[in-house]
């Protein structure tokens, strides 16, 4: 009988990860982190603080120094595209997500890139539409959508590609009231190990387990929201209240 | 913003619009073929030319009007090139109005070049405002256009009215600061606006691509679905070059 192998219990698993940009800035000072399976974790910060940078290393866009593993598998050059395809990155501005001239394009371009056959993209592409309540918006060009139905094809662009880990940059600075709690519930609901960078302290509270802060580069707390989240002292000192 | 400047009409509903993009680009790319090689005096053939546009025009329900507008981009063109060879022709017959002398070489290469970049230019009206433009890159892509024009067409499509959403708020916000032009000034301004919308377009296109690179892109474009050419779309197709290859046949034969 073949020996089933133990799935990794650990999703995302960083160690000692430390990137300086091209002009020398630091954005990353020797990061360690560990992420669960089902977990989902926000991390929190103010601006300039090395959450999107830290980002873009989940899926091999950007590499630092130190080390990074997804689901076990380490990010290099070798697993790039096996690490892309279990890590759903969804940008902050939808303009950039959607560069189709057509939602249903976008939502296959990931699943066209996996190499799935014709039913099995256009199963994904509409399974990915439902899921974000946007059936019938195929056809349509992003340009022609509002904020809130961008972000939301933006969401199943990478939902088509049946991602393990979802990573989520600022998914709801912009939007109205309305849109934000409509989308913060959405997020709930999906089932996947989910990073969410944010300063949005409700949006913390209403979807993580567990809250990872950053400033300067560096994690300076990690632990549940409802006790981070209301240390005022803490947050005030790094800037989100 | 006004999205559709570029295929305005593209989704009416009409038996021109019902054809694949490949049948349409074919025919209308003939026409235009057979137009541009016809000798200037042969009138039969640019009445069949036009015979064809406006029967096109017709059936695809696009106003006339919006035709004749659009057509009128290349009156430039024509001043620039055209208008004054008539009076500037030396040599041959010529006729005199009053104080004018045209020569009559001069208007027939004014005619000629009238004609033929007028209807070129309905041609491509016509195959825009009656093709979505993703179809119509598909199409083109179909036909074994590369796929790198394709594609930087498609970005166009799709980024060009964000670039011009910039500019305006650019603008907007230019102007909000009681900006008023003195010349050199506005020059520099001008510059400025166009330095800072060059940098952030270079920035979303990074951006984009690092979007796509998280898709798992890796250089080549895969295709969506492949759409098949019917009866109908191989009818009009054939009865379009056909019609086209007899007016500019008929030119052997008087």
């Amino acid at each position: 009988m073949d020996v089933i192998p133990i799935a990794p219990q650990v999703a995302i698993r960083i160690e000692d990860l430390s990137y300086a940009y091209p002009d020398g800035h630091r954005a990353l000072n020797s990061i360690d982190l560990a992420v669960h399976r089902g977990e989902t974790v926000g991390i929190m910060g103010p601006n300039g603080a090395g959450k999107s940078t830290l980002a873009l290393h989940l899926n091999g866009i950007l590499t630092g120094q130190g080390r990074v593993e997804i689901m076990g598998l380490e990010v290099n050059k070798k697993n790039l595209k096996e690490v892309r395809n279990k890590v759903g990155l969804v940008f902050q501005d939808p303009d950039d997500q959607l560069f189709s001239p057509t939602v249903k394009e976008d939502v296959a371009f990931g699943p066209l890139n996996q190499r799935l056959s014709k039913e099995q993209v256009e199963h994904a592409v509409s399974r990915a539409l439902a899921w974000v309540g946007l059936e019938g918006f195929e056809d349509r060009s992003p340009f022609h959508m509002s904020f809130g139905e961008k972000k939301r094809a933006s969401l199943a662009t990478v939902l088509s590609m049946d991602p393990d880990i979802l990573v989520l940059d600022e998914p709801v600075s912009n939007m109205d009231p309305r849109g934000r709690r409509e989308f913060i519930q959405l997020i709930g609901i999906l089932e996947a190990t989910k990073v969410v960078v944010t300063h949005d302290l409700d949006m913390a509270r209403a979807v993580c387990d567990r809250v990872v802060l950053m400033d300067k580069g560096e994690v300076v707390a990690d632990g549940r929201p409802e006790k981070l989240l209301s240390d005022n002292a803490l947050l005030e000192r790094h800037g989100l209240v | 913003m006004k999205h559709d400047f570029i295929d305005r009409y593209s989704k009416l509903e009409s038996p021109v619009h019902a054809r694949d993009a490949r049948a349409k680009t074919i025919a209308l790319f003939v026409i235009i073929i057979a137009c541009v090689t016809t000798p200037p005096r042969a009138w039969f053939a640019f009445c069949v030319y036009a015979g064809l546009v406006i029967v096109i025009t017709a059936a695809s329900r696009v106003p006339f009007r919006y035709l004749l507008t659009r057509m009128m981009v290349v009156v430039p063109f024509i001043l620039v090139v055209a208008v004054f060879v008539p009076f500037m022709h030396k040599g041959g017959a010529a006729t005199h109005w009053g104080w004018l002398t045209v020569s009559n070489n001069g208007l027939l290469v004014l005619w000629n070049v009238t004609a033929k970049s007028l209807t070129s230019v309905a041609c491509l009206i016509l195959l825009t405002s009656t093709t979505h433009f993703p179809d119509l890159m598909h199409g083109f892509e179909q036909l074994h256009v590369p796929r790198f024009f394709t594609m930087v067409s498609s970005f166009m499509y799709r980024y060009i009215f964000i670039i011009v959403d910039e500019a305006e708020r650019m603008k907007r916000a230019r102007d909000s600061r009681n900006y008023h032009g003195k010349w050199l000034w506005q020059a520099k301004v001008v510059g400025y606006m166009i330095a800072s919308l060059f940098l952030r377009s270079q920035e979303r296109a990074e951006h984009v691509y690092q979007a796509m690179a998280s898709r798992g892109f890796d250089g080549t474009y895969p295709r969506y679905s492949e759409p098949k050419m019917g009866a109908g779309d191989y009818v009009f197709m054939i009865f379009v070059v056909a019609t086209a290859l007899v007016g500019r046949l008929a030119v052997l034969w008087t």
